[in-house]
């Protein structure tokens, strides 16, 4: 592939958006955006790990024996997940309490196996990378935009901070309670990939 | 990709698990130290938010200092002596484990879903001179999902809560995940757990707790969308505030405080 790392970088936050495009990695992507610091933290940790690991597979693509590669990948996966998981439990133990399983979950996200078994597997280490770091990021782009429109709905606030004062706080702001549910994302997500779509329709899928 | 060989996948897969539990091993055990300190700050934090003596800029040790750290003997409600077990590396949720440190519970006893009890529970004390300004003690029971973890804190006269801090759960976010609100469990403040003849009347309800007194001063909102998780927190409140929970402990600090 002649693509050069910053390429590899850009395709997959627009053009080839794991999310958007390939309707990888929904569900985390549903359970992590109520607040906008749990989707960052959620996005450093995916881009690390699929970074990572399709490095490492990329590495050792060439012993890997056909027959049982998938079960390599997913061991390379979860050691590199429990050790993110071991050090936000050690650095930043607020955060990998409200994480709490979302981190340890990250195993079963497809975009990681998918990366490591469509990308990484045929590949050299050095593009893996950056091939992981983009879907890592397009990942995170997604997860951010969607946590924007629910922190702010739902909650009245970004990051944390208060930006429409809440009813229930005796401010104006009667907060939309649908958002603060898992299942709004569906809708959040539909809607960025259909404003995708009609942006790239390139991303449109032919009959 | 790879030859096919008959015994190449098992050596790949050997050589991997090997380098892989060396690493998990590896972060897990060198990480532990940090771990078991951020727990252990985040359980003092959790003390002093129940007591409301949490507030920020400053550490969580010069918060903790006027705290007094004590082992209580369940059954008798007596003080364990310092020489005896050590506060600061008494393990009480292992003790319970043990034939020696804790005991089955019954199954009328078990209100609150706990199976095994310790004979010793770790208190904190507020002290002011020689006045025991607040009583902070751990409870838990089983919610919904999860055995739910709480500070509850007491004021001197043993009876009147003063906060609450639900630190660890793992029931429904949004619904029973709501123990851990604090604007929720500022409702708690200023309840009283037992009536005058000293029976156990905290009242969880459905709906908002009453504002005429008597009820007022002993119910608590239950939580909306969260019947069974309410219930464990009431279990889990009957059973720590009654005979085999801190009571005898309550009984003998009235006896002290007359007598002396």
């Amino acid at each position: 592939m002649a693509e050069t790392n910053r390429e590899l970088i850009s395709r997959s936050i627009f053009q080839r958006n794991p999310i958007a495009l390939l309707v990888l990695g929904i569900c985390s992507a549903l359970a992590t955006t109520g607040q906008m610091t749990t989707a960052f933290v959620m996005s450093i940790c995916v881009t690390l790990v699929v970074a990572f690991s399709s490095m490492t597979i990329s590495i050792v693509r060439f012993q890997i024996p056909n027959s049982v590669r998938i079960g390599l990948q997913i061991m390379v996966i979860a050691t590199l997940v429990i050790i993110v998981d071991q050090i936000l439990k050690a650095f930043f133990f607020g955060l990998s309490k409200q994480l709490s399983i979302y981190v340890g979950l990250i195993i079963t996200n497809c975009i990681v196996m998918g990366r490591a078994e469509g990308f990484a597997m045929s590949n050299p280490p050095i593009a893996s990378f950056f091939d992981g770091i983009g879907n890592g990021l397009g990942y995170g782009f997604i997860l951010m935009s969607v946590a924007f429109v629910r922190e702010l709905f739902g909650s009245g606030s970004l990051f944390g901070y208060e930006i429409l004062q809440l009813t229930t706080n005796g401010g104006w702001y009667l907060r939309n309670g649908l958002l603060v549910l898992p299942a709004s994302a569906f809708f959040l997500i539909a809607l960025l990939i259909w404003l995708l779509r009609t942006i790239d329709p390139n991303q449109q899928e032919k009959d | 990709m790879a030859e096919e060989n008959a015994l190449k996948p098992f050596y790949s897969v050997l050589v991997l698990a090997f380098v892989c539990s060396a690493l998990v091993a590896g972060a897990a055990v060198g990480l532990r130290p940090l771990q078991d300190a951020n727990r252990g700050l985040d359980r003092k934090k959790n003390i002093l938010y129940a007591a409301g003596l949490f507030t920020e800029g400053k550490t969580i040790e010069q918060m903790f200092s006027p705290i007094e750290t004590k082992i209580v003997e369940l059954a008798t409600g007596k003080f364990v002596p310092e020489e005896t077990i050590r506060p600061e590396s008494y393990k009480q949720l292992k003790a319970a484990l043990s034939d020696d440190s804790g005991r089955k519970l019954s199954e009328e006893e078990d209100i609150a879903r706990l199976r095994r009890l310790e004979k010793y529970s770790l208190v904190y004390l507020v002290k002011e001179g020689d006045q025991t300004k607040q009583i902070i003690l751990p409870v838990r029971g089983k919610g919904l999902w999860s055995t739910m973890y709480a500070y509850v804190a007491l004021d001197g006269d043993l009876t009147t809560i003063r906060g609450v801090s639900f630190y660890e759960h793992g029931e429904t976010p949004g619904l029973g995940g709501e123990v851990e609100n604090r604007r929720w469990q500022a409702g708690w403040q200023g309840k009283k757990v037992y009536d005058n003849s000293g029976k156990m009347e905290l009242k969880f309800v459905k709906g908002k707790a009453a504002t005429v007194e008597p009820a007022m001063s002993h119910q608590i909102d239950g939580l909306s969308g969260a019947t069974l998780t309410t219930k464990g927190v009431n279990s889990l409140m009957e059973f720590w505030f009654g005979d085999h929970g801190f009571k005898p402990f309550f009984a003998q600090l009235k006896k002290e405080s007359t007598h002396g």
